[in-house]
């Protein structure tokens, strides 16, 4: 007898939209702004989560392709006057070109190589981009305010950002779900496991991995798209931060790595632990102290993460949480 | 182009070379023994600048004094490190242990920035300097290429002709091996962590009487530190200080040709191309 599976995807489709609502309709801008970020931070560890939890490729300047997909956006809206989702769309297009050109020969690369590679290619466009003229240089680039006014007014902006980010996360979410449940998804963590094997059994690891890579490249270039729309100003040490890079694969160990509800539970949690040691005042100044020896503990102890050790602990749960 | 600007420009660049190939060491013979990239290598070197800043503004340590310290504050706090973070997850895959020390990374920032805040700092000191035509070399800088010399080569001495140093690079050629030789594979693997950790806190003490910093400095030496163990090749520490000799002589002679802001650049996408083409590094890897 089957046992009744709980619809998950629906059920989170239906949380996060319900989410989603709570700040438009309480006109509550604060909770807004930080859901903003959350659904961002949901977006960039899930899409990493495809191809480091489900493929074993540790993208470490994965935020690269944000950065890109910011750049590309914001250069069509200011200098070439394009609508705000038709550069979203048409951002994501070369972002996904370069993951396929530069995931070629870098997937080729295993362990540590290959995280080190993904460093260097995040660090090389950041310092090509501080000399590329065309997107302002160093300086990078801000929107006149009148570009908000074709959308009524720089609230509306906002609020427009909003719901594409909203939509963003629900489709990378949905893309990780399906991915995971299917036999393109058993290819890549087969290949995770024992590349050789995999290749034996009639996987072609090098496709697999460079079609994993181009799909986890092609959600953060739109999630960034949306982000500089919102923020009106991009420039090369925010678009390419190293730092945000390893904050989102933070939040996908701590969720739990592999899994499709890790990624979201993690970043939740980490924004969430985030906002909580800013603004006390006693933990404020040990506020990376306390972050890094947490990360510690999770990495020592609970490698699985929160979902990982939930499924692990309670097997029964792992039929309702993928 | 003249030849005016080139000399000058590339003596003061593979002066630096021997600072950053000493920094690329550490990080290497780590990777080289135990598989694991330091990601805390960075704020290793910082804290190697303010041991020497402090010994020198509070207690009036001479810098080169305050430097031995700083190889043994690195050598303690470098096995201290590997037991605390490396030692349960040596195993793992390398997510694991990047994420490790990548938490030692944050506790130890997060302690330096609210310490000493991100106010610059600089040890103040002079040397004088010497004049040949046009080249001037600065005494410090010399000092800090001859500390980098003999740093390396106690390192060389201490891994080829002493039995703890044999024993490290037995365990980094095979650990089971090792261990069936009545090695102790932990206590060597502590041992090369820490000092890995000294010789990143040396090239940091270094660093400070040349450059002012703050607890932030280190991780631009950390990424220059990831593009020179890669050009000399992962694990391998005479490439490492080849390979800072490369990078500093390419920095020095590049901002002739090309704007400084375009040298980055360049580093970068040479980094990239070598682990494409050659991820053995010019000289090949290991011990």
């Amino acid at each position: 007898m089957r046992r009744y599976r709980l619809p998950f995807l629906p059920l989170i489709v239906v949380v996060i939209g319900v989410l989603a609502a709570i700040p438009i309709l309480t006109g509550n801008p604060s909770m807004r702004e930080e859901l903003f970020l959350v659904f961002m931070l949901v977006t960039l560890a899930s899409s990493i989560n495809i191809i480091m939890g489900y493929t074993g490729y540790v993208s470490f300047g994965h935020i690269v392709f944000f950065g890109l997909g910011g750049y590309f956006a914001f250069y069509l809206m200011q200098i070439q006057g394009w609508h705000f989702l038709a550069a979203l769309v048409a951002a994501a297009v070369p972002s996904a070109l370069i993951a396929l050109l530069i995931g070629v020969p870098i997937l080729r690369l295993r362990g540590a190589y290959f995280a080190l590679a993904t460093v260097g290619i995040n660090e090389a466009t950041k310092t090509a981009i501080n000399n590329f003229e065309p997107f302002g240089g160093a300086v990078g680039m801000f929107f006149n305010f009148s570009i908000y006014a074709q959308y009524g007014g720089a609230k509306a902006a906002g609020e427009l950002a909003y719901y594409v980010m909203t939509i963003i996360a629900i489709s990378t979410i949905a893309a990780s779900y399906a991915i995971k449940r299917s036999k393109f998804g058993l290819a890549l963590m087969a290949i995770r496991e024992d590349q050789d094997v995999a290749m034996v059994v009639g996987v072609d690891p090098a496709r697999a991995k460079v079609m994993a890579y181009v799909i986890s490249a092609a959600f953060p270039a739109m999630a960034g798209a949306a982000f500089f729309f919102k923020n009106g100003i991009i420039e090369p040490g925010i678009a390419f931060d190293l730092f945000r890079s390893i904050e989102s694969l933070v939040m996908v160990v701590l969720g739990g790595i592999g899994t499709v509800a890790g990624p979201i539970v993690g970043a939740a949690a980490y924004e969430w632990l985030r906002g909580f040691l800013i603004t006390n005042p006693t933990l404020a100044n040990f506020q990376l102290f306390l972050a890094g020896l947490l990360l510690l503990i999770v990495v020592l102890f609970v490698s699985a993460g929160l979902v990982g050790w939930l499924r692990d602990r309670f097997p029964i749960l792992r039929s309702y949480i993928p | 182009m003249s030849l005016d600007a080139l000399i000058p420009s590339a003596i003061d660049g593979l002066m630096l070379g021997f600072v950053y190939g000493l920094a690329a060491m550490g990080l290497t013979l780590i990777f080289g023994v135990m598989r694991v990239i330091n990601l805390a290598h960075g704020p290793v070197i910082a804290l190697g600048m303010y041991v020497v800043y402090l010994l020198f503004t509070v207690l009036g340590v001479n810098p080169y004094i305050g430097i031995v310290a700083a190889l043994f504050v690195g050598l303690a706090f470098g096995v201290a490190m590997y037991f605390i973070a490396v030692d349960r997850v040596i195993n793992q895959p390398e997510l694991t242990t990047l994420l490790a020390t990548y938490s030692v990374n944050l506790m130890v920032i997060g302690i330096a920035t609210s310490a000493f805040t991100t106010t610059p700092r600089a040890v103040d000191i002079s040397l004088g300097s010497v004049s040949l035509g046009n080249v001037t070399i600065l005494g410090t800088h010399a000092v800090a290429v001859v500390v980098a010399i003999v740093v390396a080569a106690a390192l060389y001495f201490f891994l080829f002709r002493t039995r703890t140093g044999k024993s490290i690079r037995a365990v980094s050629n095979n650990r089971a091996a090792a261990e069936l030789m009545g090695i102790d594979s932990r206590r060597m693997l502590a041992l090369s962590f820490g000092i890995g950790t000294a010789l990143a806190m040396v090239s940091g003490g270094l660093l400070s009487t040349l450059f002012s910093f703050t607890p932030l400095s280190g991780s631009g030496h950390e990424v220059k530190s990831f593009v020179i163990v890669v050009l000399g090749g992962l694990g391998n520490p005479t490439g490492a200080l080849v390979g800072g000799i490369v990078l500093g002589l390419l920095e020095g002679i590049s901002t002739v040709f090309i704007p400084v802001s375009w040298v980055p650049v360049l580093e970068y996408v040479i980094f990239i191309l070598i682990l494409l083409l050659r991820p053995s590094g010019l000289l090949g890897s290991r011990v």
